[in-house]
């Protein structure tokens, strides 16, 4: 570092109305350059939503509301219809939710209750690399390592024993193709574990340690801390995880697309192939023929990012909160 | 092995309730508590004092095991509860903390309401029908001189109460466990003076049926609710003796310059 | 003694034994998580691995049953994401640096804020869309720039995310001594705030062309593909992650190989970032 107090004294003498002029300017040209390009990223979400919506005009015109219940999904007349590819989409993310959601909350608490201080780091690292692996690399290893084995094994066993249950069973039937919305969901389920579990471990680090050492205090075991204390005191933020990860399942392209089935048909079962938005547009956008075509698959984009930009909003509105809470309290 | 010595049991008179005996504590290589030693009496309350650092929180969060929460933490010698060693691994320690409440410095309401502040702690040990919770929940709040501000409210958060009203809270939710030992860390630390008092009024009753150790920065606090106290420095114990004694004339040139003022 | 009755024992043991399911269950997760890490590694080294070899990176991409390697979708690949960081990098910077230096009152910075947080988690395939449909559309041809643009989109909310953050770790008491030299402010962002935050934002940007070098789906109809080696980023581009995507759905057991190639390079390329970035991010804490 330079000794900075020898400087003022020599710069005292310049005239100060002057220097402050030309500073001034200067000042003001910096921060609305930095203005301008924050109002950029803000007005990106409305480009992309007005865009989209122009861009759509002609099957929103053609088809209307009944685009979003109509099973239809036929180039060749020129008739489509939302449904299924909605469907898959959310029905695959749920799932996965349902898979991840538990592993996720698992994974934060053995982080942040149960780990060897020495264990956390490369653990914790462990479990964000499945976030950074590429979602092409999961699509691949989806089709050719997982849905094999998958097929040979669990899918069987789902078939003879869940399928054989009344109503439920029907989620559960079919022929084990390998691949389907199931094996969409379970992948998902993979990728958004990291997200999931990492939001929970922030959160929960958030935690006033003495608010835990009173119930340590009381008697409690790690499992009651955790239920008890741990976990109400962070709901909104475990929630606004939840969405994050929802917000990556329904939008995420490239290792679904590998393993739905691409198959515009709807079945009551997991097992079964299936579409989804994101897969539709993968497979079909670059060779669609036709103004119709093309504005179906944009308003299909249309209504993706319309539902996860909600979803994320609703996530981040929850997460806020957390914050502010934890403001208050500290 | 001087630590593991094990003491006749004869030795420990009838009307002291915590006997510690040789205790070191060790956070990580930082000798935290160098072998201490002190009697703890039945239905009297006991302060520790000394400088920030000196170990008497440490001292205190080793009696219910508190400390065994961060695994760097390491403890040689004996706390005897009623003659049985309480830093014995072989034990849990979730029923001695059944034994041994704790209140800390800040007042730690759980996200829950008041009712089920109270009500958490016990039934981790009992298994009450719902009349029987409602007149436990009471009894631990009337006891903690709470229950008539609080009695319309118990379905409230206990975070909309006042700082003071959370820690009476607090004392409470340990009360309702029937703990034998109630360790109390600074607990009007993060208080105004009013709160205080009304806090310090509550320790003088509640030592007709519990032991109170308590761990304050503040003497005057220490001489006025205290039957015993315990001047600690550097994870040394100084000097424990009776209250009046340690602030009248105290036997230790260190103890006297600490409660003058002359260091610390 | 009150706490050695039977029912006390018996709920105690009730809770020791909800206790070690539930903290079981824990290790479970985390097992869990790392089964299928190792297994997803594995898969890509095994397969991979073989498919491995020089011509990979000097071979254009064959056609079926043809020689060839993977050397324009690698050309391809780092064009548009050093491109798509060109253009990235300095909007998400100075966008960060309204947020944090500028918009501490008023609303445009928390609601940009919250804009670009759904912007850094919006569907990739809808960025891809969003620059079809304003510019391939219009250009009516398939274009490197257009893919890089579509990456642009994904490298700017993660740089003004982390711009935004360092900047707010770096302390207004140094702000306040730079001010107090005498300094115009823009001086002081660049020189205080800049400096200390540094490390921080590179790793932010990293962290950027991490996630770009693996994204495929905003380049599907965007930079689309192309069969042999271009430098004129106004002509269709291959890149290694549609590459892979064409290769691994083909019917053809070479071309799976090569994408078994390519997705080891893309893997490994992505992780080192990430470790570099991390590594980065470390020295800079301390």
């Amino acid at each position: 570092m330079n000794p900075i107090p020898t400087q003022p004294a020599e710069r005292a003498p310049v005239p100060a109305g002057q220097a402050r002029g030309s500073g001034y300017l200067a000042d003001r040209l910096f921060e609305w350059m930095t203005r301008i390009f924050a109002l950029l990223v803000l007005f990106t979400l409305l480009a992309i939503l007005a865009s989209l919506v122009v861009t759509s005009a002609p099957s929103l015109k053609a088809f209307g509301f009944s685009f979003l219940w109509s099973e239809d999904w036929d180039p060749v007349q020129d008739k489509y219809g939302a449904l299924i590819p909605v469907y898959g989409t959310l029905v695959s993310s749920f799932v996965a939710l349902l898979i991840a959601v538990p592993i996720s909350f698992g994974i934060a608490v053995f982080l942040t209750e149960m780990s060897p201080p020495w264990l956390k780091r490369p653990l914790g690292t462990a479990i964000e690399l499945l976030a950074a692996i590429p979602s092409i690399i999961y699509g691949m290893w989806g089709l050719f390592s997982f849905a094999p084995i998958f097929s040979r094994t669990l899918q069987p066993f789902l078939i003879q024993t869940l399928g054989k249950i009344p109503f439920a069973g029907q989620l559960f039937q079919g022929p084990p193709l390998g691949i389907g919305l199931l094996t969409a969901s379970i992948i998902l389920a993979i990728m958004v574990i990291p997200f999931i579990s990492s939001v929970m471990r922030d959160v929960f680090e958030l935690v006033p340690v003495v608010l835990k050492e009173s119930a340590y205090g009381l008697g409690a075991t790690t499992w009651e801390v955790v239920w008890r204390v741990v976990l109400p005191y962070t709901r909104a933020g475990v929630v606004g995880g939840i969405m994050l990860g929802l917000g990556r399942a329904l939008g995420e392209t490239m290792a679904v697309t590998f393993v739905i089935g691409n198959t515009q048909h709807l079945s009551p079962s997991l097992l079964a192939p299936g579409n989804s938005i994101a897969s539709s547009l993968a497979n079909e956008f670059a060779e669609a023929v036709g103004d119709l075509y093309t504005s179906a698959l944009i308003e299909l984009g249309l209504l993706l990012f319309i539902i996860t930009t909600i979803v994320l909003a609703m996530a981040k509105l929850m997460l806020l909160r957390m914050g502010q809470r934890e403001g208050t309290r500290s | 092995m001087r630590h593991s010595e094990v003491f006749n049991l004869s030795s420990i008179a009838p009307e002291v309730r915590i006997a510690i005996r040789n205790l070191n504590f060790y956070y990580g290589r930082f000798h935290a508590l160098k072998n201490v030693t002190m009697d703890i009496q039945t239905n009297k309350v006991t302060a520790f004092i000394g400088p920030s650092g000196c170990g008497k929180s440490t001292l205190l969060r080793t009696f219910n095991r508190l400390h065994e929460l961060y695994p760097a933490n390491r403890t040689t010698g004996q706390i005897l509860l009623d003659g049985k060693n309480v830093l014995d691994h072989r034990e849990d320690p979730t029923l001695l903390r059944a034994r041994v409440g704790m209140v800390f410095q800040k007042p730690t309401p759980f996200p829950m309401s008041i009712y089920e502040n109270i009500a958490f702690g016990v039934r981790l040990y009992e298994r009450l029908t719902s009349v029987e919770m409602d007149e436990r929940v009471e009894w631990a709040l009337s006891k903690a001189a709470l229950w008539p501000e609080v009695k319309d409210k118990l379905r409230q958060s206990g975070n909309g109460l006042s700082g003071g009203q959370q820690q009476r809270l607090c004392i409470a939710r340990c009360i309702a466990i029937k703990p034998e030992v109630i360790l109390l860390d600074e607990p009007c630390s993060a208080l105004d003076p009013i709160s205080t008092a009304h806090i310090e009024e509550l320790v003088h009753d509640l030592k007709s049926d519990y032991t109170v150790v308590m761990v304050t920065h503040n003497m005057q606090q220490a001489a006025r609710v205290s039957d015993y106290t315990a001047y600690m420095y550097l994870g040394e114990l100084i000097e424990f003796d009776e209250t009046d004694q340690i602030f009248t004339k105290p036997n230790q040139k260190a103890t006297e310059d600490y409660i003058t003022g002359k260091f610390g | 003694m009150r706490y050695t009755t039977p029912e006390i024992r018996r709920i105690y043991r009730r809770r020791q034994m909800a206790n070690r399911f539930h903290l079981f269950m824990s290790v479970f997760g985390m097992g869990f998580g790392l089964f299928w890490l190792t297994w997803i590694l594995w898969t890509l080294l095994s397969n991979g691995f073989e498919a491995l070899s020089w011509s990979l990176l000097t071979h254009p991409t064959p056609s079926p049953g043809g020689e060839g390697g993977l050397a324009n979708a690698i050309l391809g690949s780092i064009m548009m994401s050093g491109l798509a960081t060109l253009i990235g990098t300095p909007v998400g910077v100075l966008a960060g640096t309204y947020l944090a230096e500028y918009g501490r009152r008023g609303w445009l910075a928390p609601t940009t804020r919250f804009i670009n947080d759904i912007l850094l988690s919006a569907p990739s395939i809808v960025l891809g869309l969003f620059v079809y449909t304003v510019y391939v559309a219009h250009a009516h041809h398939f274009s490197g720039i257009a893919g890089a643009l579509s990456l642009s989109l994904i490298v700017v909310p993660v740089v003004v995310r982390t711009t935004d953050d360092m900047l707010r770790l770096v302390p207004d008491s140094l702000r306040e001594a730079a001010i107090a030299l005498g300094a115009p402010r823009w001086k002081m962002v660049v020189m205080v705030s800049y400096r200390s935050a540094k490390s921080g934002i590179a790793t932010g940007v990293l962290l950027a062309v991490a996630r770009i070098s693996g994204e495929t789906a905003p380049l599907l109809f965007t930079a689309l593909n192309n069969q042999f080696t271009t430098w004129n980023i106004n002509e269709p581009m291959a890149n290694l992650p549609v590459v892979i995507f064409q290769f691994a759905m083909s019917p053809y057991d070479d071309w799976h190989r090569l994408a078994w190639g390519g997705a080891i390079l893309v893997t490994f390329s992505v992780l080192a970032i990430n470790v570099l970035a991390r590594l980065l991010f470390r020295q800079k804490s301390f």
